[in-house]
């Protein structure tokens, strides 16, 4: 591999790491400040899939359809944590995989009764659509590159959000310990449903920034599941810098796997969360 | 003496109940001119849930057609859905086999549950119709003879790619798809045509399916430089591929081939990422012969839908086994006459009329498709009446 070629597969293990961290931001958050299991998190990856699908139909622009679905997964998020989730913190972790398992098949059902089982495509705004040649023949999609901005943008908004505010001053105060916090006359009821609606608002922003290049189908959410919680585990369960770190990590031994040791690649990942998990069982940044 | 009377009563219960539940029911009405019972073992949810229901569209209209008897006698239908998941194939065959006492059964898309099937097909002997799933061993070191397939093998679509890329002059291969069974299939088509014809294949690329994460081997492609890309991609990671090959600056400067399920169902996903691409399949939207003009145009009055290759397959099931049963006049009891009547059938078939190979498998010309504003265009035929190896098939 020469060094041009080199700095291509770079970029591409950091782009991916970055899509990577989004989507486990998400879980890593809701499973470190509630405690709660969400394995349906997958699927509000393919419900902000298939809003983008829907929406930048109905509205002709993608960065309407983000905005306006960043909105509805807010409501969403909010009305899913009222109805379900809520209930569920004080429950045993058992309880909340047996709880969020069943909302994946809700979720897959009411995809395919809303949507059909076809794959669908969403076009690239015009304005993002060029790609920048590198080499004679390979290119870069500027699409590619905008994605990765929409990730470095959303890190450093939790980032500030969650060590600089005063709202996330009382997640982090709510994390620690919860009955301390509520006793000190904070809404941790509140607290909860925002953090809660955040998480899902992450993933199906993910999503529908993802859209364009991933294409839209059904069960999409299930392969990006379990590298998200491949990218939780190695970054330590409710770090968010942990899952930068990690995803990071997942994105470079996921890429560099494939040109380098393809007969093993799809083990790779997994190794490095195993080696990860000996040498530090609580994940590289327990809270 | 209560005692007794209980177990008498209980016993009779168990009988009534095993009766009306139709448990002994079969021994008595299986007789001519009963009913043929069918056992549909299809995916109907899951990713594959629209093949599942196309193939069954695609069958029934075969049947009603010939006027909804098999053989002069009224059917009977069993639907087990199959989830497409492996674990549950020879659960659900046997269903179909010891409860609803089916006398086919006709399924299904996925391979892993095909072997599922394909055990149980051999263990009792039941007839069985594939009506797409490719993997070889169905009619190859395992084949049987009840077991009969209407669709394809895996490696046949890519066999007939070989000769069509060394005609064009494109020596230099680069190989790529998924690494399971489909896909390391499919590369035993295309190395064997391709080398046979004098093309070398400079790499091969895998990736775990269905991981699409498909940019660190586009890379890669970019710096070997081969004459041609060919690969085995299908559905949702398909239309990605094919929109990532063309984001990467690769369309254009390097042509991509493949096995047809690349562009099929996913073209208007694709977008014009897609146009250009060559492909080869036993069957095209567009074939422009009176049969399948005619085949189209009666789906799509009966099911308001459009139909797709995995419909053809199922219709074509359906007249293999009109063809049998009308040969033994329904009694699918008859065994050796039902199998020699199906071996020697020739299938009027949408796709061009087809025979079956020695192991029960399609002799069928292969088209050469591009695509063109999301359509795939017929634009040859790669090989006239290719015919999978069947390597290993001993019969009986």
């Amino acid at each position: 591999m020469d060094f041009a070629n080199l700095l291509i597969q770079i970029l591409n293990s950091v782009q991916y790491g970055l899509v990577l961290f989004m989507l486990a931001a998400g879980l890593t958050l809701i499973f470190g400040i509630m405690g709660v299991v969400n394995l349906a998190h997958g699927s509000f990856y393919m419900l902000g899939a298939y809003l983008a699908y829907s929406l930048s139909g109905l509205f002709g622009s993608l960065t309407l359809a983000i905005l306006g679905g960043a909105v509805l997964s807010v409501v969403f998020g909010l009305a899913l944590e009222w109805l379900l989730f809520r209930h569920f913190y004080q429950r045993d972790h058992l309880d909340q995989v047996l709880l969020t398992f069943g909302l994946i098949y809700i979720f897959e059902e009411v995809r395919s009764m809303l949507w059909g089982d076809d794959v669908h495509g969403v076009p690239i705004p015009d304005f993002l659509g060029a790609s920048i040649p590198l080499t004679d023949t390979l290119s870069y999609p500027v699409y590619r590159l905008f994605m990765s901005g929409v990730c470095i943008v959303l890190a450093i908004g939790l980032y500030l959000l969650i060590s600089k505010t005063r709202l996330g001053m009382k997640i982090r105060a709510g994390a620690f310990n919860r009955d301390m916090t509520e006793s000190l006359g904070i809404n941790i009821k509140l607290i909860h449903a925002i953090v809660f609606a955040l998480g899902v608002a992450l993933a199906t922003v993910a999503g529908m920034v993802a859209a364009p290049i991933s294409s839209v189908y059904p069960n999409m959410g299930s392969q990006v599941l379990i590298m998200c919680f491949v990218v939780v585990v190695i970054g330590g369960i409710g770090s968010v810098r942990g899952a930068l770190i990690a995803a990071l990590l997942v994105g470079l031994v996921d890429t560099f796997g494939k040109v380098l040791l393809p007969q093993v690649s799809g083990m790779l990942v997994y190794m490095l969360m195993a080696a990860v998990l000996l040498w530090k069982p609580e994940g590289l940044f327990k809270q | 003496m209560s005692s007794s009377r209980r177990l008498v009563l209980s016993r009779s219960a168990t009988l009534i109940a095993a009766a009306s539940t139709g448990l002994l029911l079969p021994e008595i009405v299986r007789a001519q001119g009963a009913k043929v019972r069918i056992g549909l073992m299809l995916p109907y949810t899951g990713t594959f849930a629209q093949l599942g229901v196309a193939i069954e569209n695609g069958l029934r209209l075969a049947i009603d057609e010939q006027g909804g008897k098999l053989g002069g006698r009224e059917i009977e239908w069993f639907k087990v859905d199959d989830e497409s998941d492996p674990s549950k194939g020879v659960e659900n065959a046997t269903k179909l086999v010891q409860r609803d006492k089916v006398d086919v059964i006709i399924g299904t898309v996925h391979s892993g549950v095909q072997m599922g099937i394909h055990k149980v097909a051999r263990d009792t002997g039941v007839l069985t119709l594939i009506p797409n799933a490719g993997v070889h061993a169905a009619t190859r070191a395992l084949c049987a003879p009840n077991v009969f397939r209407t669709s394809f093998t895996n490696s046949q679509p890519t066999l007939a790619l070989g000769k069509v890329l060394m005609d064009k002059g494109l020596k230099k291969a680069v190989w790529i798809t998924w690494k399971y069974a489909a896909g390391d299939e499919a590369f035993e088509g295309f190395k064997e045509s391709y080398t046979k014809a004098g093309g070398t294949i400079v790499k091969e690329l895998g990736l775990p399916f269905p991981n699409v994460e498909f940019q660190a081997l586009l890379t890669e492609i970019a710096a070997i430089k081969p004459d041609v890309v060919v690969c085995f991609f299908a559905g949702g990671g398909a239309a990605k591929f094919i929109r990532d090959y063309a984001a990467a600056g690769l369309k254009g400067k390097i042509p991509l081939y493949g096995s047809g399920f690349l562009t099929e169902g996913v073209l208007d996903a694709a977008g014009p990422a897609a146009d250009g691409i060559v492909t080869t399949m036993h069957y095209s939207d567009s074939l422009d012969t009176a049969r399948n003009k005619k085949f189209r145009l009666d789906y799509a009055k009966t099911y308001k839908s459009q139909p797709d290759v995995y419909a053809v397959q199922g219709y074509d099931t359906g007249l293999l086994l009109v063809q049998g049963a009308n040969a033994v006049k329904g009694d699918l009891n008859a065994k050796p006459a039902l199998y020699k009547a199906m071996e020697g059938a020739v299938i009027d078939s949408p796709r061009g009329k087809w025979t079956m190979s020695k192991a029960h498998n399609p002799v069928q010309d292969i088209y050469l498709r591009v695509v063109e504003n999301k359509e795939n265009k017929v634009i040859g035929v790669a090989a006239k009446a290719l015919s999978d190896s069947g390597a290993g098939c001993k019969m009986g």
